[in-house]
């Protein structure tokens, strides 16, 4: 437990879920095309993850970009590991580098 | 000066870039979250830097908005970053 209780239920979030993706809207309904591109990207590679929509939560909204010190959103963590935003998780996928990372962190992807 | 003049003079101070692309993407996002009329508010922004050498792409981009600390959030709604060295950008 730290000073923070905003920062207890994100940490609660990262350390309980395998890969945890904070965003606008829903996997299923993403809000911004920002947080839809990294859905679509954990889509391909078929990784369960767990999107947390901080339009629903203030709180949250504010609290994750001070946790992460890291100024927008989408932001995906694995493992209780910050990996980054919209722009890196991309770079990432398309050097093929995003599979060998999941990997590593013993996550299953399965695209063709 | 305008927000894309006030990134450029920011970032050709804290890099001093070999390459800098500002583009304001901001008609793409029209009827958007965040986005006002007379653009301004969603950026791409392409640097090469020597300063990215041995910086891994988290620590560049925390590097970036950093120096973008004032602008982020108001007026700047998004910005997407491609941060590449001198040897990547070849």
């Amino acid at each position: 437990m730290s000073d923070n209780p905003v920062f207890d239920r994100i940490r609660q979030e990262v350390e309980s879920n395998d890969v945890v993706l904070f965003m606008k809207g829903t996997p299923v309904f993403p809000q911004c095309g920002f947080s839809n591109a990294v859905v679509q990207v954990l889509t391909y590679l078929n990784v369960p993850f767990k999107g947390v929509n901080v339009l629903e939560d203030a709180d949250i909204r504010q609290g994750i970009k001070d946790f992460s010190d890291w100024p927008t959103i989408p932001q995906l963590y694995v493992k209780g590991e910050f990996v980054g935003g919209c722009d890196i998780v991309r770079e990432m996928f398309e050097q093929g580098e995003l599979r060998e990372f999941l990997a590593q962190k013993g996550i299953e992807t399965e695209a063709a | 000066m305008s927000v894309a003049e006030k990134i450029r003079e920011k970032l050709e101070k804290a890099f001093e870039p070999l390459l800098l692309e500002i583009v304001d993407d901001s008609a793409r996002h029209k009827g958007h979250a965040g986005h006002q009329s007379g653009g301004e508010t969603h950026f791409n922004v392409t640097i090469v830097s020597a300063a990215f050498n041995g910086c891994t792409r988290v620590e560049r981009h925390r590097l970036v908005t950093a120096a973008l600390r004032e602008e982020i959030g108001n007026p700047i709604h998004a910005l997407a970053l491609k941060t590449l060295t001198p040897d990547e950008a070849r």
